[in-house]
């Protein structure tokens, strides 16, 4: 089979340019083939799959748990969402519930996630533009939110923390007053980033009026996320079906109606601010005592005391670390939202111990399908704008 | 129940056209036949009572060696009825092919092409229905089942 060459759409006196795979503000390996008409983008065509590792196949022939670590790998920007969003599916396959202090615990966690995320998003795409500051200061908080993760699950990254039923460990000691010490000091450092960006000339220029999206479009696109409240849609996956005792809490979806680079910029940072929020009223709501994880037995691992000690925990532990456990057939499609927009976790179940079908609804890959809309007929400075406006991540669109 | 509302218009506005009605954990799926597939999603998006506008995902599922082998999951939301609701499609081993619902939604474009580039699904009428995550000149389709997970091929 021949390999296909990109064919431009034939006007006259055009130059096509490839744009990546290796580009630095294309956040990963992803190419855009533009074709340009002196510095006008005709078309654009994004080619994807650099990244391709067959996550969805690997999940096949691991047991349930041992997909957990699979799904850090997806957005590995904001692994806890992942997390989540796959033991949520699994837990209702399963039919069980998670104690409240589990669900406030994770609430907690993935909105940390969500600042640690939006950082990293307004650091690079402020630096594509021009603006090397905003990087430096916006990395120096996410870095206390990676210690606050390496406190609590062992690692920085790739927390795998979330687990079937709960959580994997208890959280140690004084974690807690470390988050509280965070968001002390955080609204000043969200104020030093505005002050950088929101009324600076430059930004604006750059970004008002740039990748413009209308609601009509992005909807038709699938477009969701913070992509989409910047057109003037309120959809946010925790208001509109909330998952995670998200009802409890208290908090507002930013909404902008421009539909350019700049409204979505001013969505991103105003969530910022309310994850800050949120991560403060789940500090006041987390007993100090209670369980981190249901209680299943042959489905949720038995405490280390209650190994030890019985010796139905003992055959248990056994069973689940060696074959794993069987959930009743049948599928189920579950969706949070992530910091790029509504991510989806369909699980469908043979009855087996290890899931039978797993997909990702990934937003960066639906999102990133609007790439043309917002290009086409702009700069060719401008495709940068609107690449980072998307907030793609490449582990997770080409899984 | 407001799931309830939609199958009962979808039934009053042709019987046939719900061939099976399934329930799990509280989501409900609507099997449609592959002929009947267009005519249901643009009744689904355009009758004010549904405005399932927003298309969240597209799944194909290998069930081999069962036949019908193929299942194609449509994920389906309304943002005006907070809403969800899945249509599947079930398609023989031997004609996987199902009609391209990008005419409806134009997010079908890159879920259908990555259902064609890892299942092996053709869409008919699908405007630029290549492989979008594997090498072009790729052979066979890594996420059906007899399709090894390691070794040759």
């Amino acid at each position: 089979m021949p390999i296909s060459v990109e064919t431009p759409t034939g006007a006259a006196e055009t130059m096509v340019l490839n744009m990546g795979p290796q580009h630095p503000s294309t956040h990963g390996v992803l190419r855009v083939v533009l074709e340009l008409n002196g510095e006008i983008v005709v078309s654009a065509k994004p080619h994807i799959g650099y990244l391709h590792t067959g996550i969805e196949k690997s999940c096949e022939s691991k047991t349930y748990s041992q997909a957990i670590t699979l799904t850090d790998r997806l957005d590995y920007l904001a692994p806890l969402s992942n997390n989540l969003c796959y033991c949520l599916a699994v837990e209702r396959i399963l039919n069980i519930e998670v104690p409240k202090r589990a669900q406030y615990i994770r609430v907690l966690l993935t909105e940390l996630t969500r600042i640690a995320s939006h950082l990293v998003w307004v650091g690079t795409h402020a630096i594509d533009l021009g603006a090397m500051t905003v990087f430096l200061y916006g990395f120096r908080e996410r870095e206390e939110i990676m210690r606050i993760l390496e406190m609590v699950s062992g690692q920085r990254m790739m927390t795998s923390y979330f687990r079937i039923g709960g959580l994997a460990l208890e959280p140690p000691p004084g974690w807690l007053e470390r988050v509280a010490r965070f968001l002390d000091s955080f609204p000043a450092h969200v104020a030093e980033y505005e002050d950088l960006l929101t009324q600076n000339r430059i930004w604006l220029a750059r970004t008002k009026g740039i990748g413009y999206l209308s609601p009509e479009d992005a909807i038709a696109l699938g477009v969701s996320g913070p992509t989409l409240r910047g057109s003037g849609v309120d959809y946010d996956v925790r208001k509109y079906f909330p998952y995670s005792s998200y009802e409890e809490f208290d908090f507002d979806v930013p909404v902008q109606k421009d539909g350019d680079c700049y409204a979505r910029y001013l969505c991103r940072v105003a969530e910022i601010k309310e994850s800050a929020k949120i991560v403060r009223q789940a500090i006041a709501k987390i007993p100090a005592e209670g369980p981190i994880r249901t209680v299943a037995p042959g489905i949720i691992p038995p405490s280390r005391e209650e190994m030890k000690t019985s010796i139905e925990g003992l055959i248990y532990h056994f069973k689940i670390y060696t074959e794993g456990f069987s959930p009743p057939r049948g599928e189920v499609y579950q969706a949070i939202e992530s910091p790029r927009g509504e991510l989806g976790f369909f699980v469908a179940s043979d009855g087996s111990a290890n899931p039978y079908r797993v997909k990702v609804r990934a937003p960066s890959f639906v999102n990133l399908q609007a790439l043309p809309e917002l290009v086409v007929g702009r700069l060719i400075a401008d495709v940068v704008a609107c690449i980072g406006t998307t907030d793609i991540v490449l582990g997770e669109v080409d899984r | 129940m407001e799931k309830d509302s939609f199958i009962r218009k979808l039934r009053e506005w042709d019987a046939a056209a719900v061939v099976e009605v399934l329930d799990f954990r509280g989501e409900t799926t609507i099997v449609v036949a592959r002929e009947n597939l267009q005519r249901v999603a643009e009744f689904l998006v355009n009758d004010p009572g549904t405005r399932f506008a927003f298309l969240s995902d597209i799944t194909a599922v290998d069930k081999f060696p069962i036949e019908p082998r193929f299942e194609l999951n449509y994920h389906l939301l309304s943002l005006e009825r907070r809403a969800r609701l899945r249509l599947k499609v079930r398609l023989a081993g031997d004609d996987p092919v199902a009609p391209s619902m990008v005419p409806v939604w134009p997010a079908a474009n890159w879920h259908e092409r990555e259902a064609f580039d890892l299942m092996g699904i053709r869409f008919e009428g699908h405007p630029d229905l290549r492989r979008i995550l594997m090498p072009d000149d790729w052979e066979g389709y890594p996420l059906r089942k007899d399709y090894p997970v390691e070794g040759y091929r």
